[in-house]
């Protein structure tokens, strides 16, 4: 990008950002170094520069320039032009925001929440990876960041529902349930949303799709435009509210569910007056009310846990329940759960095409956990990870399986009348 | 006024009031930060946000695996020489009498002889660090004057008190003397440098706690 580059524009929407648990994160790293090992970045490349707490060098120069004690001896420097643009990359391309760095600080500094702040300012500056930066525009001005408009949305939904035989609600009056969709998922796997209206319809879920909120991404976080991330949360809070819906369910996205979830409320700055569930969160609840009948599933399968479900999201047991007891012979990677290795295309980075071979890089650690556990397939509840994991996959020449937990739940429903057999 | 009454009087008595106004000063510049309420619903269950930030602090203090060796040796070795400096500052005999004159508090001290053994081990753990921060190509990129500065300041009173007790370079007032020095030096850049993390440690892992508390994460 060769437009100038707006040092004071960044230095405002950093300062306008500056608060209390933002500046005790930044004094306090001790630049010890002990976050690199646990960043897949710095575990795929070696680089140095790939260490969690270097992203945060011009956030942290910025702030001293004009806060720190040190300031005060002029041993603080000013940020420049030359440091927004050195670290553009490492700030948008070098972090999924996957939060495991903070796991293993001695701080416990939480870097992913800084690199979503300090990635606003860098927009601000007018730098920003320019596919990124166009697929959260795409959402404002079209629905989506794939062109799923609201009348393409009423084509997929009608075209799933005649393909596989089943009702889709869509835009009906009042629904106790929202669903909502990635578009990545209508796009690429769009079996992954009639596996969810199967789901749903199984269960005797009261639910609908609107057309007025229906993407769950948000590429307005993710690419530091606080605008249009605050027009999509709106978008799904006013369906949910029109709809009279007490839960917004959220799909196979990590992401989405941050956001929303975590973030939505803060973005709109107000209570939202329904619950925020991620579909596995969703279906457990099904399955604890007893009201998911399953049959067994038999394949060896293993489980890889979206950043943003199960380490920032609280999240983690939810898929286990659900595997517990149906997926016949499960093993889980090591290292799992909270600790286990970002995809490497989370946080918008999938969105930045730049980025591609560093995440193929990226993905040799997921490959390698994978094949230690011998399982056949390679389970996960986010499109985001599964379409990161599948360019990498094909770049990479693996072979191993790629599946959503909602299609195979989706496929080994029990309906009336049939017998719970395995397949 | 010999060197030895310099340190003792001036020396020290201005090191402990920047030190005090440092400290104060920062802690207040820092809470009197705003900070947005959080208005996310918190996980069904999820604790007080104290007893999560207790819990993060407490989590932070040792690693889950499944991390390397070089992250296991740093952490030990940190541990090594926060320990030995805390047992050095407060089990020293002349400290103690020192403290008790400053605060009329007194504790029974520890042998002299285990005092030098510690002395020595923090030095090398002290040693360890500056090897590793000089020689890993990750720890080079991130050091700067802060931390190299921190280290120096750190290192001087152990390494002074070490010589005096020793009667070792020089005359035991001018060793004492270079000590008290030492110490006011590493007063004076407490609050002001990453030394001060001393403090924020425990703002950073309770928010952390907190965070995950409410989200309902387990890590
Ligand atoms: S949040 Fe994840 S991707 Fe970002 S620096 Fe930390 S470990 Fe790396
Ligand atoms: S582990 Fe934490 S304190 Fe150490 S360098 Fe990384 S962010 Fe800073």
């Amino acid at each position: 990008m060769n437009a100038p580059v707006n040092v004071d524009a960044a230095r405002n929407v950093f300062f306008k950002q500056v608060e209390e648990p933002l500046v005790a994160y930044l004094e306090a790293c001790l630049h010890c170094g002990q976050c690199a090992d646990a960043c897949h970045f710095h575990e795929a490349s070696g680089d140095p520069r790939h260490t969690p707490a270097y992203k945060l060098f011009p956030i942290a120069k910025a702030y001293r320039s004009q806060k720190s004690p040190l300031s005060w001896l002029g041993l603080a420097p000013r940020i420049t032009e030359k440091d927004l643009s050195e670290w553009e990359e490492l700030l948008f391309d070098t972090c999924t925001m996957c939060g495991r760095c903070t796991t293993v600080c001695p701080m416990g500094i939480d870097i992913a929440s800084i690199v979503g702040k300090a990635r606003q300012a860098f927009v601000a500056a007018g730098l920003g990876p320019e596919d990124l930066l166009a697929a959260a525009d795409f959402s404002r001005d079209h629905g989506s960041p794939l062109g799923l408009d609201p009348g393409k949305l009423e084509d997929r939904i009608e075209w799933l529902a005649d393909e596989n035989e089943i009702d889709i609600p869509l835009d009906k009056d009042k629904a106790e349930v929202l669903l909502t969709v990635s578009s990545i998922e209508m796009m690429k796997y769009p079996v992954s949303i009639s596996a969810m209206a199967k789901i749903m319809n199984h269960a005797g879920v009261d639910y609908t799709f609107s057309t007025k909120g229906y993407e769950a991404t948000n590429f307005g976080y993710l690419a530091g435009k606080a605008d249009v991330a605050k027009i999509m949360v709106t978008r799904i809070a006013e369906a949910a509210e029109a709809v009279g819906a007490k839960t917004v369910v959220i799909p196979e996205c990590g992401h989405a569910y941050g956001v929303l979830r975590w973030g939505g409320a803060n973005i709109l700055g107000k209570r939202m007056p329904f619950e925020v569930l991620h579909i596995t969160e969703y279906m457990a609840k099904l399955k604890r009310e007893g009201r998911l009948k399953l049959k067994p599933h038999n394949g060896s399968i293993t489980y890889h846990d979206p950043c943003q479900i199960s380490r920032r999201g609280g999240a983690t047991e939810d898929a286990r329940y659900l595997l517990d007891g149906f997926a016949t012979d499960f093993r889980e990677m090591t290292p799992t759960g909270n600790q286990n290795w970002c995809c490497g295309g989370g946080g918008g980075v999938q969105a930045i095409g730049r980025a591609a071979e560093l995440r193929h890089q990226v993905f040799k650690i997921k490959i390698d956990q994978v094949e230690k556990t011998g399982a056949a397939a390679l389970v996960s509840s986010c499109a985001n990870c599964r379409l990161t994991m599948d360019e990498s996959k094909a770049a990479l020449g693996w072979k191993g399986g790629l599946e959503s937990i909602v299609e195979i739940i989706a496929d080994h429903l029990v309906e009336d009348g049939a017998t719970a057999k395995a397949d | 006024m010999s060197l030895l009454d310099f340190a003792r009087g001036p020396a020290l008595e201005y090191a402990f009031a920047i030190f005090l106004f440092g400290i104060l000063w920062r802690i207040a510049s820092l809470f009197l930060l705003p900070r947005a309420k959080d208005r996310s619903v918190p996980r069904p269950g999820a604790p007080a946000a104290a007893v999560s930030a207790a819990r993060g602090f407490v989590r932070h203090m040792w690693l889950r695996p499944p991390y390397g060796q070089s992250t296991v040796f740093a952490l030990v070795n940190g541990y090594i020489f926060h320990v030995g400096l805390a047992i050095i500052v407060f089990g020293f005999g002349p400290h103690i009498l020192f403290i008790n004159g400053l605060t009329g508090l007194s504790w029974p001290n520890l042998p002299s002889g285990v005092i030098s053994v510690v002395s020595v081990v923090t030095l090398a753990a002290l040693a360890a660090a500056l090897v590793r921060r000089l020689t890993s190509p990750v720890l080079r990129l991130l050091s700067g004057f802060n931390d190299y500065m921190s280290w120096l300041v750190t290192t001087a009173p152990v390494l002074t008190g070490l010589l005096a007790v020793s009667h070792l370079g020089a005359k035991y007032e001018t060793l004492l003397a270079v000590h008290i020095l030492s110490i006011a030096v590493f007063l004076i850049w407490f609050p002001f440098g990453k030394l001060f993390h001393a403090f924020l440690v425990f703002v950073t892992r309770s928010q952390t706690g907190a965070f995950y508390g409410r989200r309902g994460v387990q890590i």
